[in-house]
């Protein structure tokens, strides 16, 4: 590390003294560090980064740091992000939640925000599960799950795959990684955050209040060890995607396509705005 | 006021909208006020439309109770307008047999008729059109000078090239001939332009959508998201361009649960915002606007109405979004709700929105509907306005900044993105001064009695409505009926009637004190909305005495409350 590095922010500096609600060994404690350690690497100011996020456990972050944060209502962090973007393009914008808030209900909006392709980063931690609202089926969620009360015999329905969804929806970065691995999210996150369009970070995440089950993602989380990702291939990216099981982590797709942009141009003013309604 | 009332009716194709806008801009350079209404059925093309146009000596700010002349093109879907065509006697139907009998429905008013053979006309002129030959009839009927309408056809038409603009010279100059064959103008009535006198001040002409958007320039909005939805996708597209140019962004979002985010995270960037939707749109938004209110973001909604419940009647107006705007959210949300009271006042109470939502940091919804939205109207330019208060803005903290820290008017400075060791988190769950989450008692206490505070104590000055008139019968009522009203009470004045009229732009929070002010020796009210319910009648009840003698006269959509139906209603109960 540099010494202009040593002296610039640590990870420590970009979290807030606010004690996280999350239940003891949550996943999403993983994410927070992680988070805080990629902006300490690109060595961010605090004020020039905001972190949006909607309704879950995972949305609580931003209050757990020290950046400009918007905690807004359930599903709806992409758009306050995309708003946010445009108006201010001078800031990093990160958004960051839950599989329920960002696949569920949110649904159309990841779609559309990966196809607008700002340049904002977007962090899910999956649990596949609501942890929230006591432990209910969320998109990612196996359909044969049969412990949530709402749904007694298992959704029935074939889980929702995130990361192929983002590739043909026109992210241009996609990954995933394991918050047990928190360098690897770091690393993730700091490419992510540099990469000019809308990066998706799909972190499995475990809920271990409502998935015990998912202690064992730690042992089974493995690379992709494929030496031809990442790609910018698509339809590679795709394929890989579709058959791997959804424990491989790693960067998975990075490609270049012009990020939107605001096509703020200055023009006459509004004086000549009002001269059109003259009879 | 003198003025002239005709309508302008044909199958969408035969273009008596571009015909009624070229009439409406040749008058306005003779001087005349106007307005021009839409009447236009379900179809994307091809159905009924109609130009209904007034002229008047006077800033004119409604229909007439009835047309002095009816210009039909064709008959087709006749018994879907004709409803919005009231005719009397001393009507005068101009129609083309070609296209068919006057159908009874038209026949039956009693109006004079006089038979025009647009078409064949039309047929005789290389690429004529039928509605240009009808503008070049209802031009020789009102001495409407040949130069003049020359110059409005050519500067209006010119993107269409110049055989189009050619052909159209042509059409009209031989409706004009067909005017003076038939002796159109010598049919017993006088039909003429009411002359004005002589003014300098500066006319305009401009719809209410296209009034809206100005105010929200004017009140430096720079970052609109919406998504199209008639009667106020025009709004958004008037602004996409313009904001542009005045260095702002306007986004076509995926909804409009994304629009109301949208523009809550560029108002949390420090960027003035809007969006602009009608009914569907607004039930949508509810949550979202609800977390402006709770995280206190400034933003405004332009919520232009159009008939309801559901998809309703897209295309036709009606004053029924009033209680979706006041009690649309859940909790305790206090926020602000405005009307424009005429299609130029879409100006200042958009400005004024904007000021409010800004240094109030709130949420506000402007009322506006498709009457005043897609009418274009002649007027004079709306007056510069300047708000001087803007929204609070943090510069530094000396001790930890708190966002919603507990002030004497409620209203807590807000940190900007990019301000150094100023962050803190927005927030729509209850939260303590510093913005911290909490569920204790006295925070939510504290909390919503500031967001309450800040808006109850707020100054709004002379906007809040108008007033006029004297004596001891009055009307009440609010946004696009204003106009009605205000003519009917003139009237009642002009044949020695004292009236009063109390129109609102502030809805809420009610300006009660000055209502009541406003309302003091009156004994007899009329309250006029245009609301199968009565939705402003029990609002107002709910929120203040009114006089025991109060009177209701309210009418679903979407024909407009005409300035007869409520001065007949003040007359019978005097
Ligand atoms: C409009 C709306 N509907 C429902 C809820 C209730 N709700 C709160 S959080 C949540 C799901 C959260 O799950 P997820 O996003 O996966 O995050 P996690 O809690 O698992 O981290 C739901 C359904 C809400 N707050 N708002
Ligand atoms: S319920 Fe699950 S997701 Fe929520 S804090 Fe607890 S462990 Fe984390």
């Amino acid at each position: 590390m540099s010494e202009q590095a040593l002296s610039g922010p640590r990870a420590k500096d970009y979290k807030s003294e606010i004690k996280p609600i999350w239940c003891p060994g949550c996943g999403h404690f993983g994410v927070l560090t992680a988070l805080t350690k990629a902006l300490a690497a690109l060595q961010l100011a605090p004020e020039q980064v905001a972190l949006i996020s909607g309704i879950g456990c995972a949305s609580r972050i931003p209050a757990y740091t020290d950046l400009f944060g918007f905690h807004g209502v359930h599903g709806r962090a992409l758009c306050v992000a995309t708003g946010l973007k445009a108006a201010r393009p001078d800031l990093c914008v990160l958004v960051a939640g839950g599989d329920g808030d960002g696949f569920s209900i949110g649904g159309n909006h990841f779609l559309h925000a990966c196809r607008r392709n700002m340049d904002i980063t977007y962090i899910v931690m999956d649990n596949e599960v609501y942890g929230m609202t006591k432990g209910q089926a969320s998109p990612t969620t196996a359909p044969d799950w049969v412990a949530s009360k709402l749904t007694p015999g298992g959704t029935g329905l074939r889980s929702f795959q995130p990361a192929a969804l983002a590739v043909a929806a026109g992210a241009t970065f996609v990954a995933r990684s394991f918050s047990g691995r928190s360098n690897e999210v770091a690393q993730i996150i700091a490419r992510a955050i540099q990469h000019p369009g809308f990066s998706f970070v799909h972190v499995l995440s475990p809920c271990l209040t409502y998935r015990p089950e998912q202690k064992e993602w730690k042992h089974a989380v493995t690379d992709f060890g494929r030496d031809d990702l990442p790609t910018a291939n698509a339809a590679l990216a795709m394929q890989v995607l579709l058959n791997d099981g959804g424990l491989s982590t790693g960067l998975i797709y990075e490609f270049e396509r012009p990020a939107w942009r605001p096509r703020a141009q200055t023009g006459a003013g509004l004086a000549a705005v009002e001269e059109e309604f003259a009879v | 006021m003198r003025s002239l009332s005709l309508a302008l009716v044909g199958s969408g194709g035969a273009g008596v909208v571009t015909a009624g806008g070229l009439l409406l801009a040749a008058a306005a350079r003779t001087g005349s006020y106007a307005m021009m209404r839409r009447s236009s059925g379900p179809q994307i093309r091809g159905g009924e439309s109609a130009a209904l146009l007034r002229f008047a000596d006077q800033a004119v700010e409604c229909a007439d109770d009835s047309f002095d002349l009816l210009l039909a093109c064709d008959w087709r879907n006749v018994d879907r307008f004709v409803d919005e065509i009231p005719l009397g006697a001393h009507s005068l139907v101009l129609y083309d047999p070609a296209a068919g009998e006057v159908p009874a429905l038209i026949a039956d008013c009693g109006p004079r008729l006089l038979a025009v053979p647009l078409a064949d006309v039309a047929a005789s002129v290389h690429h004529g059109r039928i509605n240009m030959v009808a503008l070049g009839v209802i031009a020789h009927m009102l001495q409407l000078d040949a130069s003049l309408l020359a110059s409005v056809i050519t500067d209006t038409l010119a993107h269409k090239g110049h055989a189009a603009v050619a052909a159209s010279h042509a059409a009209v100059a031989a409706g004009r001939e067909l005017g003076r064959r038939l002796a159109v103008d010598a049919t017993g009535s006088e039909l003429r332009l009411p002359a004005t006198a002589a003014t300098d001040a500066a006319r305009w002409t401009m719809t209410g959508n296209e009034a809206c958007g100005l105010g929200a320039l004017r009140g430096e909005v720079r970052f609109v998201a919406a998504y199209p939805i008639t009667p106020a996708s025009e709004l958004l597209e008037w602004l996409a361009p313009r904001i542009e140019a005045l260095g702002g962004t306007l986004l076509q979002a995926e909804d409009e649960l994304a629009s109301v985010n949208m523009i809550m995270g560029a108002s949390f960037g420090g960027v003035a915002s809007l969006t602009a939707t009608s009914g569907p749109g607004l039930a949508l938004m509810m949550e979202g606007l609800g977390l402006a209110v709770a995280s206190e973001t400034p933003v405004v909604v332009v919520n232009v109405m159009r008939g309801g419940p559901s998809t309703g009647i897209p295309t036709k107006s009606e004053q029924t979004d009033l209680n979706i705007a006041l009690y649309g959210m859940h909790g305790e949300a206090p926020h602000i709700v405005l009307a424009p009271l005429s299609i130029g006042d879409g100006v200042l109470a958009t400005q004024w929105a904007v000021h409010l939502a800004e240094s109030l940091q709130t949420a506000v919804i402007v009322l506006s509907d498709q009457l005043l939205g897609q009418s274009r109207a002649v007027l004079d330019r709306p007056a510069d306005v300047s708000f001087m208060r803007r929204r609070r803005v943090a510069g530094s903290a000396a001790a930890a900044y708190q966002r919603y820290v507990l002030t004497a008017d409620g209203v807590s400075p807000m940190a900007i993105p990019g301000s150094s060791g100023m962050a803190y988190t927005a927030d729509g769950l209850e939260h303590d001064q510093a913005g911290i989450p909490s569920t204790r008692a006295r925070d939510h206490a504290e909390q919503l009695a500031k967001r309450e505070r800040k808006l109850a104590e707020a100054d709004y000055g002379p906007h809040w409505g108008e007033v006029s008139g004297d004596g001891s019968t009055a009307v009440i009522t609010w946004g696009s009926c204003t106009g009605a009203a205000r003519e009917a009470v003139q009237r009642l004045r002009a044949s020695g009637n004292r009236a009063r009229l109390i129109a609102l732009r502030l809805l809420s929070p009610l300006p009660a004190a000055r209502v009541a002010e406003a309302l003091s020796g009156v004994e007899r009210l009329l309250v006029v909305e245009q609301s199968h319910s009565a939705q402003f009648y029990r609002y107002l009840r709910s929120q203040m005495d009114l006089p025991a003698r109060t009177d209701i006269l309210a009418r679903a959509g979407p024909v407009p409350i005409a300035p007869g139906e409520i001065s007949a209603r003040l007359q019978a109960g005097s």
